[in-house]
């Protein structure tokens, strides 16, 4: 770590909204065309799908942001001694989640990522019936929903958190206006995952 | 009728006594010990009154003769910060901490944020190893005389004396998630020195050495945001406000320093 400890954080925390933060939005709300039917989700799917430059599109704005997201997470997460049984507050529940959502999301997206873009690369077509498939299980609808939900508390709770480690929100005040301003941000996110998920089941 | 009273209130606070359990351990590297004692009740005793009781009377609530239990205390009111130790699962100071206001029966543990000396005794140097890493304090040293520095708003002295109350305690770093045996992060109580020197007018002019030291390892960054820093500072002190304020100082300044600029210090 050394020196270059304060870049490497501050490195973590921007990526963790650019790119990262804004693809989980875009494809969340892509994910919504399935309300609409089969059609209008596999029209989607395909636009998405057959970007021009995609492989490069994927690789710089999501596969190598999101692992180092990802692995520098985790050093920071068994780094830390949550210690929220002697402090119950609000902000020090938040710090425990972030951290426990971030590792979940490990499992959570390496999970997905084997399940589609792996299964794409060895042949697969994705499109609505893929995601039905998935779906069909109990568990995975479960597993998916939790997901999904750990992902928009992670990226909402983490973009309060962005504010403060940039000093874009410095007084209590300006805090406490982000926190309600996150709250919304992780209800809205969260409505339309869920909502996209039960589409295809 | 005064004397009755007095009489009456002496026989009802005689039979009362208080229990204290406490975390003892008799060297920095031996394996720590609970011991309890029940302490004849006094009005308005705190924590440090009691200790010393079990001091001129080393007998543990077994009856068995113990050795006295060691702390350490300087100015017994809330503005040196020897006193901290953990009582009732909470880093405070124990002459702050009046009996009649805690639950019994009152655990006493030491902050094993830092080394434990011995009992309740910890080493808190590794904050003052910080603080001078952080240079906190106004450089004036000099081969002649420079006069006198820059006036300081009136109003800025006082929000700035707020942060001057800090008395190096170590509540915040043993309330802090992030500052453990893990990692090597300062705690929150060295960012906001650093804040109070660097808006301080003549402290202001070598800011950027300061904040260089913040961005090292174990600086800054290292904050996740749980925020109990704040909640369990004795003072008061806004540490978070301090906090967000050096994160944005440092944001400017990191571009400054990449990019290069001729306004390091102002």
């Amino acid at each position: 770590m050394r020196d270059s400890d304060f870049a490497l954080r501050r490195l973590h925390s921007l990526l963790g909204i650019i790119p990262i933060g804004l693809f989980l939005t875009q494809h969340l709300i892509i994910n919504h065309f399935a309300t609409q039917g089969v059609e209008a989700f596999n029209t989607a799917s395909d636009f998405m799908g057959n970007l021009p430059f995609v492989l490069w599109l994927e690789w710089i704005v999501i596969y190598i942001p999101l692992m180092f997201h990802a692995f520098f997470g985790l050093y920071i997460a068994f780094t830390a001694k949550p210690n929220t049984n002697r402090y119950g507050t609000y902000r020090n529940w938040m710090f425990s989640l972030q951290r426990i959502t971030g590792v979940f999301l490990v499992i959570f997206i390496a999970w997905h990522i084997w399940q589609t873009r792996i299964q794409k690369a060895l042949g697969a077509d994705v499109d609505f019936d893929m995601m039905a498939d998935i779906l069909a299980n109990p568990f995975m609808i479960a597993f998916y929903v939790v997901g999904v939900i750990s992902a928009t508390f992670h990226f909402a709770n983490g973009f309060w958190s962005f504010l403060v480690t940039w000093g874009i929100t410095q007084s209590p005040r300006s805090q406490r206006i982000s926190t309600y301003v996150m709250m919304g941000l992780f209800l809205a996110l969260s409505v339309i995952g869920i909502r996209a998920i039960f589409a295809f089941v | 009728m005064a004397e009755t009273a007095v009489k009456e209130r002496n026989e009802a606070t005689a039979a009362k006594t208080v229990q204290f359990k406490i975390q003892r351990q008799d060297s920095p590297d031996s394996s720590p010990y609970w011991e309890t004692f029940n302490v004849p009740y006094r009005q308005n005793m705190n924590v440090i009154s009691a200790l010393m009781e079990i001091r001129r009377n080393p007998v543990n609530s077994e009856g068995k003769q113990t050795s006295p239990i060691q702390w350490e205390m300087n100015c017994l009111e809330e503005v040196c910060g020897a006193c901290s130790m953990v009582i009732n699962g909470r880093p405070r100071q124990s002459c702050t901490a009046l009996v009649d206001q805690l639950t019994q029966p009152i655990t006493l543990e030491p902050m094993r944020t830092f080394p434990v000396v011995r009992d309740l005794v910890v080493d808190r140097e590794v904050m003052f190893d910080s603080l001078k890493k952080v240079k906190a304090w106004v450089p004036i040293d000099g081969t002649y005389d420079l006069g006198e520095g820059p006036r300081m708003p009136e109003r800025k002295r006082q929000w700035a004396y707020e942060l001057s109350k800090c008395m190096t305690c170590g509540v915040c770093l043993e309330a802090c998630p992030n500052v453990n045996d893990k990692t090597n992060f300062i705690g929150p109580a060295l960012i906001s020195q650093v804040r109070l020197f660097n808006s301080h007018p003549t402290g202001a002019m070598n800011r950027d050495e300061r904040l260089d030291a913040l961005m090292q390892d174990g600086g800054l960054a290292e904050c996740g945001n749980s925020q109990n820093c704040v909640v369990a500072c004795p003072k008061g002190i806004p540490l978070t406000t301090s906090i967000a304020a050096m994160n944005r100082a440092a944001s400017v300044y990191s571009f400054k320093r990449f990019f290069g600029s001729d306004h390091m210090v102002d």
